[in-house]
C-alpha cells in the first residue's frame, strides 16, 4: 500500500474537487446547508451545489468581506453556511471580520480556502496563501483542517459540516495523488498514520498533497535502511496531541512538511505540543520567511526546498542531531 | 407635540440608564448611545414583535446594533423590556458581566450579535434576512448602523447584496448624528449626498427625524409595505440628546461624565419634560 501511493502519481484527482462532491452530497440529507461564494463558484467547485439547489446558493460578487459576515448572519439565522473563497482571500481578507462575527459568535460557518500552498503557482506571490493557517489557527472556536487528497477532502467538508462551530478548510488546486481511500476512515481532530513501521527511527508530520514528497522521502530511507513512520496530519487544530507525543516516544525524532510559512504553521503547532510534553528534535521543512513568485508548483517547491529529496536531507539532520542528543543524555 | 408620550418616558428612562451606567463604568459611549435613544425606545417598546422571556424565540424580529458602541442604550431597552433586570445596568463593562463594553452574543440574552468593530452588522442583517427568505419567515430584519461606519468597504458591499437579492424582509436604520470619533462626519470623511447614495443602490430611501416618534413609526410601517427590495431609513439626530452640554459635540463620543457632569446630566434628565 504505502510504496502504491508512493508511485501512484498516474491517478489524480483534485482536492477541491472533493470538497465540491461532498458538499453535494451534504446538502442532499441536510436542507439547512447555504453556500456563498465570492465569484468563484466554478473554481472553488460549488457549482454543482449551486446547480442543484439554487435557492440556497449565493452570489455575492468580489468582496471578500461580505461573504464571510453574510455567511455569519446565514448562521446566525440557525443555518449552516459554508463561504467559498481563494485561501489568500480568506481569511486574508478578512480576518478580524471571521474573528468578530464568527470565530467570537461561535457560528457553523465553514470557510473554505480553497487554491492553499503553491498551488496557484503560475498566477504568482498574491494568489498563494502562504500564511492561511497560522492565521486560522490563532483564533479561538476555529478547527483547522487542509486535506490530504480527494477523499479526504470530501470526507472533511462532511464532517465539517456536522461540527456546528467555525471552521476553516483548506483545499488544493490541482488534481493529486491518492493518499487515502474510498473506505479510509476520517475524524476531524484524529491524525491518521499513512505509513507504519515496527521500529521507527524518524517520524513525518505533513497536511495536503505535499504528503505524496514526504511518502517518497520516508520510502527511500526505509530501502536504506532507516525505519521511518508517515503521519497525515489533516487536522491542524484541534491538533492530535496523542497522537503527536506518541510519535515522540516511539522514535524520538520528527520531521514536519508543510507548503506553509514556517511561522505559525503545522511545524510550530507541533513544537508547542513537545516543548511542554515530549522534546525530541524536530526539523520543520516550511516556506522559511519568504514569498512565492510565478512558476509550476514543482518549480516553486524545488526554489524553497520542499521536493522529497529536501525532505530526506532534512529527515538526515534531524537523525543526526536525534543521535547527538541521545550522547548527550 | 408626539401622540407617543408612552415612548418618551421609555427614552428618558433609556437616557438616564446611559449616562449613570457609563458614569459607574468609567467609560463608554454617551453621545451615540443618547442620540439614538429615541429610535431604540420606539423599537424595543413599539415596532419589535419580540418575547423578553423568550429571547431566542424564532419567529422575532431580529434588531442587530451594528455599532455596538452605542450598548448601553441597547442595554437598558433590553432590561426595561424585561431580558434581565435593571439592576444589572449597574455592572457595565465591568469583570464578569454580560454588560460587555462591545455587545457579545451568547453573554446578555436580546444581543443577537457581537458587534463593535464597525461596518459588519448589515452584512450580517443581509445573512439573517436572506436564510429567513429561504424558509418564508415573516419576522423582519432591522439593523441600526452609525453614519460613521459608511467609512467601511464591508458595509457598502453588503448594500449591493442587499438589493441584488431585493430583501424587503430587511430595514437599514441610519444613526445620521454626524460625528465619528475623532470628528465630525463630514470632515473625516465625507457622506454627502447619503440619501442620493442609497438611491443609485437601489435601496428605497426615508428620511426622517431621529427623535420624532410619529415619524419613525411611520417611515418603518412604509418600509414593511415596500415590497420591491430594502429601504434604508437615514434618521437625522442630534448625538447626545437630552443632556444639553453633550448635545452636537463629537467630543462626547467616547468619554464619561465626570462626577459634576454626570450630576448636572441626570438633573437635566430628570427635570425633563
Amino acid at each position: 500500500m504505502p510504496e502504491e501511493i508512493a508511485n501512484s502519481n498516474q491517478i489524480t484527482k483534485s482536492i477541491r474537487d472533493g470538497f465540491g462532491e461532498g458538499l453535494v452530497e451534504a446538502a442532499k440529507n441536510n436542507k439547512e446547508i447555504v453556500v456563498l461564494t465570492a465569484d468563484l463558484e466554478e473554481s472553488t467547485r460549488v457549482s454543482g451545489f449551486a446547480k442543484e439547489f439554487p435557492e440556497r446558493f449565493f452570489e455575492v460578487g468580489v468582496a471578500e468581506q461580505a461573504l464571510v459576515t453574510i455567511a455569519s448572519g446565514v448562521a446566525n439565522y440557525g443555518k449552516i453556511a459554508v463561504a467559498t473563497s481563494f485561501s489568500v482571500f480568506v481569511p486574508g481578507r478578512c480576518l478580524e471580520q471571521i474573528r468578530t462575527t464568527i470565530a467570537i459568535n461561535n457560528l457553523p460557518v465553514v470557510l473554505v480556502g480553497s487554491h492553499g500552498g503553491f498551488s496557484a503557482g503560475a498566477d504568482g506571490v498574491t494568489h498563494q496563501a502562504l500564511e492561511d493557517i497560522a492565521i486560522t489557527r490563532s483564533l479561538p472556536n476555529m478547527t483547522v483542517v487542509a486535506p490530504a487528497d480527494f477523499y479526504e477532502a470530501k470526507k472533511a467538508i462532511i464532517s465539517l459540516l456536522n461540527l456546528k462551530t467555525p471552521s476553516y478548510l483548506r483545499l488544493e488546486r490541482d488534481a493529486s495523488p491518492f493518499l487515502t481511500e474510498e473506505s479510509s476512515s476520517f475524524e476531524v481532530g484524529k491524525a491518521r498514520v499513512l505509513k507504519e513501521a515496527r521500529d521507527p527511527q524518524i517520524t513525518f508530520f505533513g497536511y495536503g498533497s505535499i504528503l505524496s514528497e514526504v511518502m517518497r522521502a520516508a520510502l527511500e530511507l526505509e530501502n536504506s535502511g532507516i525505519e521511518t513512520r508517515v503521519v497525515n496530519v489533516s487536522t491542524i487544530k484541534p491538533l492530535d496531541e496523542e497522537e503527536i507525543i506518541h510519535s515522540a516516544r516511539v522514535s524520538k525524532c520528527l520531521v514536519s512538511v508543510e507548503v506553509h510559512q514556517k511561522a505559525g504553521g503545522l511545524g510550530s503547532a507541533i513544537a508547542e505540543v513537545l516543548a511542554s510534553n515530549f522534546a525530541v528534535p524536530l526539523e520543520i521543512v516550511a516556506v522559511d520567511d519568504s514569498f512565492g513568485e510565478s512558476g509550476k508548483r514543482d518549480e516553486l517547491l524545488k526554489k524553497h526546498h520542499l521536493t522529497s529529496s529536501d525532505i530526506k536531507e532534512r529527515a538526515m539532520l534531524a537523525l543526526q542531531r536525534k543521535s547527538e542528543h541521545i550522547l548527550v543524555q | 407635540m408626539s401622540s407617543y408620550q408612552d415612548l418618551e418616558i421609555k427614552a428618558r428612562e433609556i437616557r438616564k440608564l446611559v449616562i449613570k451606567s457609563i458614569y459607574e463604568a468609567g467609560s463608554g459611549h454617551p453621545a451615540g448611545s443618547l442620540g439614538a435613544s429615541d429610535l431604540i425606545a420606539a423599537f424595543y417598546f413599539k415596532i419589535l414583535n419580540h418575547k423578553p422571556t423568550e429571547p431566542n424565540w424564532p419567529e422575532r424580529d431580529r434588531f442587530i446594533l451594528s455599532n455596538g458602541h452605542i450598548c448601553p442604550a441597547l442595554y437598558a431597552a433590553l432590561s426595561l423590556s424585561g431580558y434581565f433586570p435593571v439592576l444589572e445596568m449597574n455592572n457595565l463593562r465591568k469583570f464578569g458581566s454580560g454588560l460587555q463594553g462591545h455587545p457579545h452574543r451568547g453573554k446578555l440574552p436580546g444581543v443577537e450579535t457581537t458587534s463593535g468593530p464597525l461596518g459588519s452588522g448589515l452584512a450580517q442583517a443581509v445573512g439573517i434576512a436572506l436564510a429567513a427568505r429561504i424558509d418564508k419567515k415573516d419576522f423582519r430584519v432591522y439593523c441600526l448602523t452609525s453614519d460613521g461606519e459608511h467609512d467601511s468597504g464591508n458595509h457598502w458591499e453588503a448594500v449591493m447584496v442587499a438589493a441584488k437579492y431585493k430583501l424587503n424582509n430587511l430595514t437599514l436604520l441610519i444613526d445620521r448624528n454626524k460625528i465619528q470619533l475623532s470628528g465630525n462626519t463630514e470632515e473625516i470623511m465625507p457622506l454627502e449626498p447619503l440619501s442620493l447614495k442609497y438611491k443609485s443602490f437601489n435601496f428605497n430611501v426615508l428620511e426622517i427625524d431621529g427623535h420624532n416618534f410619529d415619524e419613525i413609526i411611520d417611515s418603518v410601517y412604509k418600509a414593511k409595505n415596500y415590497k420591491d427590495g430594502p429601504t434604508v431609513i437615514i434618521a437625522n439626530t442630534i448625538p447626545g440628546k437630552g443632556v444639553s452640554f453633550m448635545e452636537g459635540k463629537w467630543e462626547w463620543h467616547g468619554k464619561a461624565p465626570s462626577k459634576d457632569e454626570f450630576e448636572a446630566a441626570m438633573a437635566e434628565l430628570e427635570g425633563g419634560n
